[in-house]
């Protein structure tokens, strides 16, 4: 059975359809790239998939159901904006989580947030930007779930901090579950990806493994992104 | 760290075999579990799974339930692999002498003028 289902879905806004009938099937053990320019519908489909927002037409099965509250705790999603209240503490939000999510592992979180050297009583207001960036992965990735889903994680941070991120997910990534990542920033990612998905204009385009992409064409992911979109 | 322009798997392969023909890996020696190699690489774990069972195909490396994965003790296969690989490269250059119109006599005596 696969994790994820995505039949015929989708979303009107306004009289547009900002996704045309989308149909994506996710098996466990995999990690895989949404790739696509700014307004091409990821956040969207990040947000029906998470029961944030309701498709127009079609359906979202997790594990087989109707998504709901249940898949709701099976799946751990980082949204691109930034959600987390500024004037907590560290250890203010740990335990939001931890009473929030049965499936927090507090221990896990707050060994990743010691070898970063961050100190549990600071605010947040007081971390930098790339330090909160990591914090909001660390929470999410400390969730035991299913499938997580992180929406541009790479985006607005300096390339050091985009390694520490790629790295965290991937020491994190458990083979019985799979992970979706929305990026515009291909090249340096592309290599955790077993299978990317690009969308265009509300519509997936493409949706291939990485590696029978790279034999067939002799470019990179991101080349091959950019030779469409150019 | 490597070219994304060919499968990633393939060259974790090449990548594995000259550390073995460098002998920086050692017959018999035990290798990293497919979670270190993802993290040294910063590649996707089912990549590594697949190159390293590919390479498993090969004989190259066996894997043993109560030792994990390790570098084949058959010198004999370690000695082809070596020897496969420099007759590769070798025809990939004669190959690429004789687009330029320069034939087995001329590369032989190019080669021997090299000191």
């Amino acid at each position: 059975m696969n994790l994820l289902e995505i039949n015929n879905v989708s979303k009107k806004y306004e009289g547009k359809y900002v996704l045309d009938n989308i149909n994506i099937k996710i098996p466990k053990g995999k990690i895989i790239g949404l790739l696509g320019k700014n307004g091409a519908g990821k956040t969207t489909l990040f947000k029906i998939i998470n029961d944030l927002a309701v498709p127009t037409n079609g359906e979202v099965l997790f594990k087989g159901e109707k998504i709901g509250i249940k898949s709701k705790k099976d799946i751990a999603y980082l949204p691109e904006i930034n959600y987390l209240d500024e004037n907590q503490k560290v250890e203010e939000v740990l335990n939001f989580f931890k009473e929030f999510y049965d499936n927090f592992n507090l221990k896990k979180a707050k060994k990743l947030i010691k070898d970063l050297n961050i100190d549990e009583s600071i605010t947040i207001s007081k971390m930098s930007k790339g330090m909160q960036e990591k914090l909001r992965l660390i929470l999410v990735m400390s969730r035991d779930a299913s499938l997580y889903i992180l929406d541009e994680p790479l985006g607005g941070v300096d390339s050091v901090t985009r390694e520490y991120i790629i790295e965290t997910i991937l020491s994190n990534y458990k083979e019985k579950s799979s992970i979706i990542i929305s990026t515009h920033l291909i090249s340096d990612i592309e290599n955790i990806f077993d299978q990317v998905i690009f969308i265009d204009k509300g519509k997936i385009v493409l949706n291939s493994s990485c590696d029978e992409l790279r034999k067939k064409e002799n470019k990179s992911i991101d080349e091959i992104f950019r030779g469409m979109f150019k | 760290m490597f070219n994304n322009n060919k499968p990633i798997y393939i060259q974790f392969m090449d990548t594995i075999r000259e550390l073995i023909i460098k002998e920086e890996y050692k017959t018999g020696e035990r290798l990293k579990s497919v979670r270190e190699y993802a993290l040294d690489f910063k590649i996707n774990p089912n990549t590594v799974q697949k190159a390293l069972t590919e390479l498993e195909k090969e004989k190259i490396i066996v894997t043993d339930s109560t030792n994990g994965r390790y570098v084949t003790k058959d010198e004999k296969i370690i000695k082809k692999m070596k020897e496969e690989l420099v007759s590769n490269i070798t025809k990939e250059y004669i190959s690429n002498m004789n687009n330029l119109g320069i034939n087995l006599e001329e590369i032989k005596k190019y080669l021997g003028g090299i000191k």
